[in-house]
Parts: C-alpha cells; sequence; structure tokens
C-alpha cells in the first residue's frame, strides 16, 4: 500500500513539477507547485515524519506560495517568457549542465548499497512532540538563530519593498 | 523497540530528489521571469529537503538515540524556515525591481558589468 | 677615575647633547662655550687623573668590560676600555690639544650666528667623544665605531658652511674617501674574527704573536687589509685626495681633525696592531713603502701651493708619511713619538694660520699677505717655532721624532731587514729629500706671510690685528710644546740612556714579544737598530744640515729684497714642471677621469637601465601591466546577467562532482 502511495505521489511531484517550471502562466505555475508540494507532504506522511508533511503544507503551500501568488496579482503578471527564449546558448549550457548534475547524481545514488528505510524510533505517537524536544534542548541555539534570521528578512522585505518616499 | 520497517527502498526517494533537483535547474537556468526563477528555486530547495528525508528515513532504524535519528528532519525543518525567509526578501527585490524597471526580466537587469 | 674610563668619552658626549638642545633653542653663546669647551676641559681632567691612576700601580694593560655589546654564535664583542701605555700617550694629547683647540675655537668663531656656534661645539664635541672611543676601545670593532665617528664628524665639520658649494662638496670628498678605506679595514675586522675567533686586542694579537710562522699568511692579508682602512683615515697614497680640499672647514677643525688627532688614527691603528705587521712583513714592507712615497709626493706638491692651509694640508699628509715610514719600519714608538710631536706643532701651524686668516678677514692666499711680523708677534713667534718643529731643526720637537725615523730607516736598510736593505737605503734617502723639501716649503710659508710688506688692499690692512687672548694662549702652550715636546725621546746616542728615551721605553709593552723561530731575524731587525753610533751622528747631521739648506734656499727664494725673482725665473725655465705641481699632479684630473666618470656612467647605466628599465619598468610596471591586462580579458566574464552566474554556479558544482569524484 505505501509503496503505491510512494509512487503515485512521486510521479505527480515529476509532472507538475515539469508543469511548475515550464508553463507561460504563472498562476498556473504556481498552482503546479501547490500540487508538487502537496505530493511531497504525501511522501514525508508515507514516511513517518507527520509534523514535517503538516509544516510542509502550512509554510510552503500555505504561506510561500500563496505569497507568490500575491505578488504575481500585485505585479499583474499574465504570462512569462517560454521556458529557454533569449539566450541560445545559455539555454543549452544550462539544460546539459542540469542533465549532467543529475545524472552524475543518479551515478552517485546507483552505487550507494541498497537499503531500506525506518520510522523514527520513538515517534509511534507523531514525530511532533520529539521535535519540538529537541528543538528545546539540542538544537536551541540553531533554534533561536532562526528566529532571529525570521526578523531580519521580515525587516529586509520591508524596506525594500516599501515605496521610496523623499 | 523495534522500528517500524517501511518496504519503500530509500534510494527511490534519492532518484526523485535528484529529477525534481534537474526541473528545479532547468527552471533557474533558462527561465528569464524573476518570479519563475523563484519558484523553480523552491522546487530545488523542496528536492535537497526531499534526500535529507531520505537519508533521515535510511537511517533511522540505525541511530544510536531517538533523538539522533530526528536530525535529518529537523534539518528540513530548518530549510523551510530559511526558504520562507528567503522567499519573503526574494519577492521584495523583485517589486523593488519591478517599480524600476516595470519589469522582472532579470536578462533587463544588466548593468552590474564591465 | 681608573675603573670607569667610560667617564672620559661620556663627557664629551653630555657636552654634545647640551650643545644640540641649547641650539636648538638658539641659546647664548657664553652658554654654548660652558656646554662645549667645559666638556671637554672635564674629560681632559678626567683622562689625566686616569692616567696618573694607571701610572701608579703595577699593570701594563688594563681592560674594563662594561656590558656584552654583539653576542652572535661564536662571536662576541664586549663593550669594553682598555688603557695600556699606547692609550695612555694617545689620549694625553688628544684630550689636552683637543681642549686647547676647543677653547681656541672661542674666540676664533666669535663671529657666528648663536645655532651655528653651538652647531660647531656640538660637532667638536661628538668628535672627542668618538676620537676617545677609538683610543680606548678594546677590540677592532670598538675601534671601528670611533673610527666611524671621526670620520663623521670630519665629513659634517668640513661641510660646516655647507650653504658654499666647495664645503659640501669637499664633506662629501672626504667622507666617500674614508668609506673606501673602510671597506678594507671592516674586510680585516671580518678576517680577524674569521681567522683568530675574537677581535678583542688582548685576545688576537697573543696568539697571532705566540704563532707567528702559522699565521703569517692570514697576518699579512689583515695586515694590509686594516692598511687599505688607514690610507683612506690617515691621508696616504692613493686616498689622500680629501685632506686638501677638507681645509674647507674651519681652521680650528683643520688643526684638531685634519693635523693633530683624527688623521693619525691610521698610524694609532698600525701601531696597535703592530703584532700582525711583523709577522706580516710583507704588509709592513707596504706600509713603508706608501708611507715613504707619500711623504715625498706631498712635500712636493706643498712647494707651489698659494692657500696657506693647503700647504699645510700637504705638509701633514706628508709628515703623516713618515709616521707610516715609521711604522713600517718596525719603529712603532718612534711613529707614535712622531704623532705626538705633530700634533703639537702641527695644531700650533694650523692654529697660528687661522689666527693669520681671523686677521686678514678669511683671506687664505699668502700672496697677499706679508709683514704681519709686525701686526701678530704672538702668533709669529709661536708660528716660528712650529715651522722650526716640523723642519727638524735641533731642539725642537719635530728634530727628535723626524730623527729617529730616519735613522730607524737607515737601520733597517743596514740591516737589510727583510733582506729589502736597498729598498730601505731608497725610503731612507726619499724621507731625507722630503724633510729638505718640507723645510724650504715652510720657510716660503713663513716669508711670504709674515716678511715683507703687506701686499694687500688698504681696507685689509687697516684690519689686520692680532687674535684675542682666547686664540693666542693656546698658541702660546702649543708654542712651548713644540720647543720642548722632543725631549720626551731623546736619542740613547746623546745621553747613552737607553732608558731615557721615555716614550720608546714607555711603550714597550705595547710592541708584544713575538713567539719563538720564526721572525726572529724579523725581531731582531725591528728592535735592534743600531748601526753603529758613528753613522747616527752622521746621520743627525745630515739631516740637520738638510733642513738647514731648506731654510737657506727658502730664504733666498722668498726674502728681502729680490723676493721672488728667483721662483719665477725657475717657472719661466722649467714650465711644465711648475704646471705639474702647481695642479697637483693632476691626480684629482686622473682619478675623475679613470675612477670617477666611469664609476659615475657605470651609476648612470643602472640608474637608467636597470632600475629604469628593468626594476622599474619590466618588474614594477610589468606586474602592474600583466594584472591590468589580465583584468582588462577577464572582466569580460562579469557580463552582469544573473543567469550566466547562476549557469556558472551550476558548472562549477558540476565540475566539483567530478573532481570530488
Amino acid at each position: 500500500m505505501v509503496t503505491y502511495v510512494f509512487l503515485a505521489a512521486a510521479a505527480l511531484a515529476i509532472v507538475f513539477g515539469i508543469l511548475a517550471i515550464a508553463h507561460r502562466s504563472p498562476i498556473i505555475n504556481v498552482l503546479s507547485l501547490v500540487v508538487v508540494f502537496f505530493a511531497l507532504a504525501a511522501i514525508y506522511a508515507v514516511l513517518g515524519m507527520d509534523f514535517l508533511a503538516a509544516i510542509q503544507l502550512i509554510v510552503y503551500a500555505g504561506a510561500v506560495l500563496v505569497l507568490f501568488l500575491f505578488v504575481i496579482m500585485l505585479l499583474n503578471i499574465r504570462s512569462v517568457d517560454r521556458l529557454g527564449s533569449g539566450r541560445r546558448l545559455q539555454a543549452i549550457l544550462g539544460a546539459l549542465t542540469s542533465i549532467a548534475i543529475g545524472a552524475a547524481v543518479v551515478v552517485a545514488i546507483a552505487t550507494l548499497t541498497p537499503a531500506q528505510g525506518a520510522v523514527a524510533p520513538g515517534s509511534q505517537g507523531g514525530t511532533a512532540f520529539p521535535i519540538g524536544r529537541s528543538l528545546m534542548t539540542t538544537h536551541l541555539l540553531p533554534f533561536e538563530l532562526v528566529s532571529l534570521l525570521l526578523v531580519a528578512a521580515l525587516v529586509g522585505a520591508l524596506v525594500l519593498a516599501r515605496k521610496e518616499t523623499r | 523497540m523495534n522500528p517500524t520497517m517501511i518496504p519503500i527502498p530509500s534510494a527511490w526517494i534519492l532518484y526523485l530528489s535528484a529529477v525534481l533537483f534537474v526541473i528545479g535547474a532547468i527552471g533557474v537556468l533558462l527561465r528569464r521571469n524573476g518570479i519563475s526563477i523563484f519558484l523553480a528555486l523552491e522546487l530545488m530547495l523542496n528536492s535537497a529537503n526531499l534526500a535529507f528525508a531520505s537519508f533521515a528515513f535510511r537511517f533511522a532504524g540505525a541511530s544510536a538515540t531517538a533523538a539522533h535519528a530526528l536530525n535529518g528532519q529537523i534539518f528540513i525543518f530548518f530549510i523551510i524556515a530559511v526558504a520562507a525567509a528567503e522567499a519573503a526578501v526574494g519577492l521584495a527585490l523583485f517589486i523593488a525591481m519591478y517599480r524600476r524597471k516595470e519589469t522582472i526580466d532579470v536578462d533587463r537587469f544588466n548593468i552590474l558589468r564591465w | 677615575m681608573l675603573g670607569s674610563l667610560w667617564i672620559i668619552p661620556l663627557l664629551p658626549l653630555i657636552g654634545f647633547g647640551l650643545n644640540l638642545f641649547l641650539g636648538w633653542r638658539k641659546a647664548r653663546k657664553s652658554l654654548v662655550t660652558i656646554a662645549g669647551v667645559g666638556s671637554v676641559g672635564l674629560a681632559t681632567i678626567a683622562a689625566y687623573w686616569a692616567i696618573i691612576g694607571y701610572l701608579e700601580q703595577p699593570a701594563r694593560v688594563i681592560v674594563e668590560r662594561y656590558f656584552t655589546w654583539i653576542s652572535a654564535g661564536k662571536i662576541t664583542v664586549d663593550a669594553a676600555f682598555q688603557i695600556d701605555p699606547l692609550t695612555v700617550v694617545m689620549m694625553a694629547f688628544v684630550t689636552f690639544v683637543g681642549f686647547l683647540i676647543h677653547v681656541y675655537s672661542i674666540g676664533y668663531m666669535h663671529g657666528e650666528s648663536d645655532t651655528a656656534y653651538a652647531r660647531f661645539f656640538a660637532y667638536m664635541n661628538l668628535f672627542m667623544f668618538s676620537m676617545l672611543v677609538l683610543v680606548l676601545g678594546s677590540s677592532l670593532p670598538l675601534m671601528f665605531v670611533g673610527w666611524e665617528g671621526v670620520g663623521l664628524c670630519s665629513y659634517l665639520l668640513i661641510g660646516f658652511y655647507f650653504e658654499d658649494t666647495y664645503c659640501a662638496m669637499s664633506g662629501k670628498k672626504a667622507f666617500i674617501a674614508n668609506r673606501i678605506g673602510d671597506v678594507g679595514f671592516v674586510l680585516g675586522i671580518f678576517a680577524t674574527f674569521a681567522v683568530f675567533g675574537s677581535a678583542d686586542f688582548t685576545r688576537f694579537l697573543p696568539i697571532a704573536a705566540a704563532h707567528p710562522q702559522q699565521y703569517a699568511g692570514w697576518a699579512t692579508a689583515i695586515g694590509l687589509l686594516l692598511f687599505v682602512g688607514a690610507t683612506g683615515k690617515s691621508a696616504q697614497i692613493p686616498l689622500y685626495v680629501w685632506l686638501p680640499d677638507a681645509m674647507a672647514g674651519p681652521t680650528p677643525v683643520s688643526a684638531l681633525i685634519h693635523a693633530a688627532t683624527m688623521v693619525t688614527a691610521g698610524v694609532y691603528m698600525v701601531v696597535r696592531c703592530n703584532v700582525i705587521y711583523r709577522i706580516g712583513p710583507a704588509a709592513l714592507l707596504v706600509v713603508a713603502i706608501v708611507g715613504g712615497l707619500t711623504a715625498i709626493y706631498a712635500a712636493s706638491i706643498a712647494v707651489a701651493q698659494n692657500d696657506i692651509k693647503k700647504v699645510l694640508a700637504y705638509s701633514t699628509i706628508s709628515q703623516l708619511g713618515y709616521m707610516f715610514l715609521g711604522a713600517g719600519v718596525g719603529a712603532f714608538a718612534a711613529a707614535i713619538f712622531h704623532v705626538v710631536t705633530h700634533a703639537f706643532f702641527k695644531a700650533l701651524l694650523f692654529l697660528g694660520a687661522g689666527s693669520v686668516i681671523h686677521a686678514c678677514s678669511g683671506n687664505q692666499d699668502m700672496r697677499t699677505m706679508g709683514g704681519l711680523r709686525k701686526v701678530m708677534p704672538t702668533t709669529y713667534w709661536t708660528f716660528l717655532a712650529a715651522t722650526l718643529a716640523i723642519s727638524g731643526i735641533f731642539p725642537f720637537a719635530g728634530f727628535f721624532s723626524k730623527d729617529e725615523i730616519l735613522g730607524r730607516t737607515f737601520a733597517a736598510g743596514a740591516s737589510n731587514l727583510h733582506g729589502f736593505g736597498w729598498l730601505y737605503y731608497i725610503l731612507w734617502f726619499l724621507g731625507i729629500t722630503a724633510a729638505f723639501i718640507t723645510a724650504f716649503y715652510m720657510f716660503r710659508l713663513v716669508y711670504m706671510t709674515f716678511h715683507g710688506e703687506f701686499r694687500g688692499t688698504e681696507e685689509e690692512k687697516h684690519h689686520l690685528h692680532e687674535s684675542p687672548w682666547t686664540m693666542t694662549l693656546p698658541l702660546q702652550v702649543l708654542g712651548v710644546l713644540s720647543i720642548i715636546g722632543g725631549f720626551i725621546g731623546i736619542p740613547k746616542l746623546m745621553t747613552g740612556h737607553a732608558s731615557w728615551n721615555l716614550i720608546e721605553h714607555f711603550l714597550d709593552p705595547v710592541v708584544i714579544p713575538l713567539g719563538t723561530g720564526h721572525a726572529a731575524e724579523i725581531a731582531a731587525g725591528v728592535s735592534e737598530h743600531s748601526a753603529g753610533a758613528g753613522i747616527e751622528w752622521l746621520l743627525l747631521l745630515v739631516s740637520l744640515s738638510i733642513a738647514v739648506a731648506g731654510i737657506l734656499v727658502a730664504r733666498s727664494f722668498y726674502a728681502g729684497e729680490h723676493a721672488f725673482e728667483k721662483p719665477a725665473r725657475f717657472v719661466e725655465r722649467y714650465p711644465l714642471l711648475y704646471k705639474l705641481i702647481l695642479n697637483k699632479y693632476y691626480i684629482d684630473e686622473v682619478y675623475d677621469k679613470v675612477v670617477i666618470q666611469p664609476l659615475y656612467r657605470f651609476a648612470r647605466f643602472c640608474w637608467k637601465a636597470i632600475d629604469t628599465i628593468i626594476i622599474d619598468g619590466v618588474i614594477v610596471n610589468g606586474t602592474a601591466f600583466m594584472t591590468e591586462l589580465t583584468g582588462d580579458i577577464l572582466r569580460f566574464l562579469q557580463t552582469g546577467n544573473v543567469r550566466n552566474y547562476a549557469l556558472s554556479v551550476a558548472m562549477g558544482v558540476l565540475l566539483l562532482i567530478v573532481i570530488l569524484w
């Protein structure tokens, strides 16, 4: 059962991933990406990472992509350029390089010894509690730093997007 | 306490991650619209997240402690946080750019050159 | 004072510091006088105190070590002062004559501005400090400190009137000529370290003396190298050229530095290292030959000079030649004896000349002088005493010392020293001829300056006056010393008692006996010099009559009603010879053509070709050009397009994956 769920989610992610970068309508791009994120959340859930699945949906699909939508509507972008338009050499080299990196990674993965995975131990009752405890104990410093980063990003975004007044 | 085994080879997840990464990279390198590039960038970030998830999944059973087994997931948590910050700043930048040139085609922003 | 010798040089150094400060504050001259002359006076008292203390105790060589100055590997050099008979003799006359000349300077420099006056005394005090370090230093490196210090002061004081280009150039000339010599001196010090492992006089000299044969070759090399330094400092052929031009400095400077003290440093050094020269006979022979040639060569130039100070300058070179001749034939005590008497009478001659110049409003040309005898009697009589002394008239100081040197040279010939007896006979002949010329040109000077009628303008004549007491007092003291100073070295011949020759007896410990074997015959030739009493008396008479002959010739040439007639006829008959001598054998011109111009062209080549083109052009600007060129090409990578940059990053990632595979 879980295998089928995973394969279906993977197929969905790849198809809508391609759509997200290839379609000329930015709205469709964003919405395709929402589908991709939903698929990834499903995979997380299958792997027993319930907390990640939740924040994937809440933060990414719920917040970040909505922000994208807002900006697209704000700037009133109806359609974007075709994929690979403009600089020819940049497009060819870019595609080749990307595929080459992917190929190299695939080859690298193939050399790994095959292994089955497992749900993280101690997470039968959900991972929210152990992750929360870990964030408040072992990873307290990075956690606090991230809060600082978010504040900085907030202020930075405000400064950048603000209308320049003389 | 026996960890619950799930019959999915961890390599599959990695393959999926690689494919998504390539799609994202192509998007970043081939698109000219700033927002589109950003979307592709989000896709790449998510593929990296997936790779982390794959390794967290793969080594969960072999981890010394329960807290250790969660490190991969916590990494993903931080990446999501950083990605959120990055999206906020990046989109603000595009708004500022648009204000100046009425476009967010990055090929039009090339004054920082020889 | 013995036990803290460092106080002696320190006092003038304090005076130097005070005068710098006073000059900076533009203090009154009286304060400068107290600081400048007072410090040297105190140093003189301290020096004599130390000398008395030294004489009262039995040890003949005392070394006072203060601290380690240089410590590098096996080499250590202590800051240490040494007092022994040689130091005593040198220190005694350096401080005393130095003090007298400082007193004299009060009057002579009175016309200068306050700052120049302070500057003058600051330099003079620094000179006294350096000279005392030179004399007291117990090792070659420490001696070199003083050696360089006096050279620096010499340069500063020659160029005292540096607004005048000639004075500034003369200072540079002296400095550069000394540098050339110092190269040899420094190499000599290095060689001493390399061969003996130490350059302390109390260490390496006994080693050399104990193994004369083993170190003969090295001693010759070291001796020659050190002597190169001496030719620079003591103005010998071929580096003497700076001394005549050094007369551009104020006259007290010429008296103190370029006659009495600094220029004798070379002689002092040779005598100090006499062991080295004795076991390396070739070096000793070179010293003798250079000294003898310089003596006659410089004397012959002095004959045709018309500048009163130039005559005295060439006379100094000539007398220094005598000293080296004495040292070269192994008569080290005689050489130092001549250093001392020469300090007396030559300082007096210069101070007298300064008095004359002072009276003649700065004019130095003897052709426009004359008849000064009546106006300035003190100067005249003291000058005459010094002239008689330098001419070698009994019983004036120069007679004893010069005769001692000439006698020993003849004895060296008679005893066939080093197997070069004939050469020493020739050197003796050169010396005796130089003595004749010396008497001639010195009395030429006296007659032209003090006798006859004044040949200057009426205005100058009106200005003529005797100098103030601060100037005449040193003249009188030095005059007395020029008359009686020779009696510290009466030859055995006259008294029959060797011990009555005080200076030679006193200096005996300085001449360290050589080890057995080897130089028994050299030692014999050096210390035993009896050529028979009869011959010695004959030699005495010969030199005396030669000197008198010189005086008489000068009198017939330059005195009386027909003065200047014979010289004029002489010039008419031998115009080429006269021109040659008048122009100092064109040595300056030859040096200019042979050494200076090629060197100048070489320097110009280094500047234009090597520095400008290779260093500046290729290396410095070339680096900049290459950087700029690279940047000019590479900057096109900066397209300003972020997508290109992103592609570069991606390619870099790919590259890293491939490399790290």
